[in-house]
């Protein structure tokens, strides 16, 4: 049952109302990053869908939810910018981003903002979060736990090792309801991914550790679809699902550019060039 | 004399004292934890054995996380696994776990504040012929330092037991230090344990000449005039000790006991929170404070009890510990003499605290 063009529709305005969102708050925090969170928006879109997780952002601890554990914290304000469009606070609260007494840290605390599953920000072990979750699922619920727990990280942060002590235990116990999400935009602070530490051939790096793999076009809604539908449908593995995005998706002047990784728009011009791609 | 309170081991001063493993006391208690709370899981990073975690893995097999040699991963898993409601306990050698994951721990478990449990095994130089990779003598420094953590420095298997039984019950991080040989067991079922509270293990007797005269006296002068009660001296000195030091700081005070010095003794088993009323109780009656630790002494259990005192009550301390080195092989005991924390090394130290005494 794939997505009505209806449905595509919807989703594509959501998503661009995230991207203005998260631009905005860049710039009324005056620091933070721009390239992650502006090319994850159309999978966090999709994850805050009905078609995505389970979910009820009325009720945050409901606990049949899925889980997602954000490891690349530094991408956050897709995050904080998708739960506030998806209900879980007030839209006025994104604009205190990374400010004094604000729930909305620089890199996501769970205490502060009670509605995330983890804190994160130091990279790398976001993914062993996820496969303690299900470990403990499983404990509770054995291996038909319908719950699935969602990873998401970033393609630069797979340099830590500690991803890989998780991918090899995830394989080891055949995590099947684990869902890993790789933000394949191929850069880092340092530059482009394959310059600083080659990561390809990743597909086959992630079927080593004993994982279904699949790919998907982070940008396009049904592909996005097609990719979490196959990995639900895995039972005896865990499952990664390689997001090919652009970096700095919807700014055309940033796109692609790893120097936009970890800065926001900042000068009246850039600003203006953000503001003007996407507020059209 | 030992505190007749602490309900002590009566054979601690004997040749023959029973003796145990504090590690194997930690896998006794966690199989008690588990049977009292179905939520209490277990993680070990390749050194189930050793680790003493072999019972529970055969006792709960389901609830048993075998992680290969992956400290790393063992901190981050277990953070995940408390996010669902388990108590989860993780083991590996405390140069590894806390050692090697220090920042797992601190980013997913300390500030994420998960109840995760965090025993290392094989601390102090006392891991003997292994060498100075593998005896942690940092542990406490750097569990201590993090909000959140408790750290615990069982001074035997009974007591290590149960310190393993009351972390499960709390709601926070712990850290339970754990030491590989057998040491002499100090206490009994019947001492009390509570986290976050120190205990007085050694106390100045009351003099025999004292105690014979007040006898005499109350005879003579019985019905006449008010029975005189024997006091006991003030103690000049403090001895706070953790781990299994703690045995040899009770030595140490016996001895100079008999050289005619009061002294007392403290098992500080929780190095965080630290029971500060107690500390700063004990340096103003004493007057002068040794630290007793296998450890490092500088970011220890030593530097917790001077920023305490420093603050509250300053007196002179005298610092038991390795002395800004690293270990090597030998016997436990050989190490211990090497790196001055024997039990003359102790009297030494309490001679001289009380002679910078102003």
């Amino acid at each position: 049952m794939s997505l009505t063009d209806e449905q595509v529709k919807k989703l594509e305005k959501k998503a661009h109302d995230i991207r203005v969102s998260i631009i905005e708050m860049l710039i009324e925090a005056k620091s933070g990053h721009t390239a992650g969170p502006l090319d994850m928006a159309d999978i966090f879109t999709y994850l805050y869908c009905p078609a995505g997780m389970k979910y009820d952002a009325k009720k945050p601890d409901w606990p049949e939810r899925d889980r997602l554990v954000l490891s690349n914290g530094h991408i956050c304000p897709v995050l904080y910018a998708t739960m506030a469009h998806s209900g879980y606070f007030p839209m006025e609260r994104l604009k205190t981003l990374r400010k004094l007494g604000s729930p909305l840290q620089g890199h996501p605390h769970r205490e502060w903002l009670p509605a995330l599953e983890t804190s994160s920000g130091p990279l790398g072990c976001g993914l062993s979060q996820a496969v303690g979750m299900v470990l403990a699922d499983r404990i509770d619920n054995g291996r038909t736990a319908s719950r699935r727990i969602f990873a998401l990280l970033g393609d630069g942060e797979l340099d830590e090792g500690n991803n890989w002590e998780a991918a090899m235990l995830a394989g080891k116990e055949k995590l099947g309801p684990l869902i890993a999400i790789v933000d394949r935009n191929n850069i880092q602070i340092d530059g482009f991914t394959e310059d600083i530490m080659p990561l390809e051939p990743l597909a086959d790096k992630w079927r080593a550790f004993g994982w279904h793999v699949t790919e998907c076009d982070g940008h396009n809604f049904r592909d996005i679809d097609r990719a979490v539908g196959e990995a639900r449908a895995v039972f005896d593995k865990p499952s990664v699902i390689l997001a090919r995005t652009i970096a700095s998706k919807g700014v055309p002047e940033f796109e692609r550019h790893f120097e936009w990784h970890g800065k926001p728009p900042t000068t009246p011009e850039e600003i203006a060039v953000a503001r003007k791609a996407l507020h059209n | 004399m030992l505190n007749p309170a602490a309900k002590l081991n009566p054979k601690i001063f004997d040749k023959d004292v029973e003796l145990g493993e504090i590690r194997t006391g930690f896998g006794d208690g966690l199989i008690a934890a588990a049977d009292a709370d179905a939520k209490v899981v277990a993680l070990c990073a390749d050194l189930t054995d050793s680790t003493r975690m072999e019972k529970f893995k055969q006792r709960f097999p389901t609830r048993f996380i075998e992680m290969g040699v992956a400290e790393q991963n063992l901190a981050a898993v277990a953070s995940g696994m408390a996010a669902m409601g388990k108590i989860p306990f993780i083991t590996s050698y405390a140069m590894f776990s806390p050692g090697r994951n220090w920042e797992q721990i601190r980013t997913t478990i300390a500030y994420n504040n998960r109840p995760v449990k965090i025993a290392g095994s094989h601390a102090g130089v006392s891991v003997g012929p292994d060498g100075g990779t593998h005896q942690a003598i940092e542990d406490i420094a750097i569990t201590r330092v993090m909000p959140r953590m408790v750290v615990i420095s069982p001074c035997d298997a009974i007591e290590a037991r149960k310190a393993t039984i009351a972390a499960a019950k709390t709601n926070t991080p712990v850290y339970i230090r754990l030491a590989r040989e057998k040491t002499p067991i100090i206490t009994t079922e019947l001492t009390p344990f509570e986290i976050g509270k120190a205990q007085i293990y050694f106390q100045p007797a009351i003099p025999k000449y004292a105690a014979e005269r007040a006898v005499a006296h109350s005879r003579k002068f019985r019905g006449i005039i008010k029975e005189e009660k024997p006091k006991a001296p003030k103690a000049v000195v403090g001895i706070v000790a953790t781990g299994a030091l703690v045995h040899k700081a009770i030595m140490a005070a016996q001895s100079l006991e008999k050289e005619g010095i009061p002294v007392k003794v403290m098992n500080l088993a929780t190095v965080k929170p630290l029971d500060e009323e107690a500390l700063w109780t004990l340096a103003n009656e004493t007057g002068a404070i040794v630290t007793v630790e296998e450890h490092q002494v500088h970011g220890g259990m030593g530097s917790a009890v001077a920023e305490c005192l420093a603050k509250h009550a300053p007196v002179p301390i005298e610092f038991i510990g390795v002395q800004d080195q690293f270990g090597q092989s030998g016997t436990p005991a050989e190490l211990i003499e090497l790196y001055g924390m024997g039990v003359d090394h102790i009297i030494a130290a309490a001679k001289k605290a009380i002679l910078r005494k102003k």
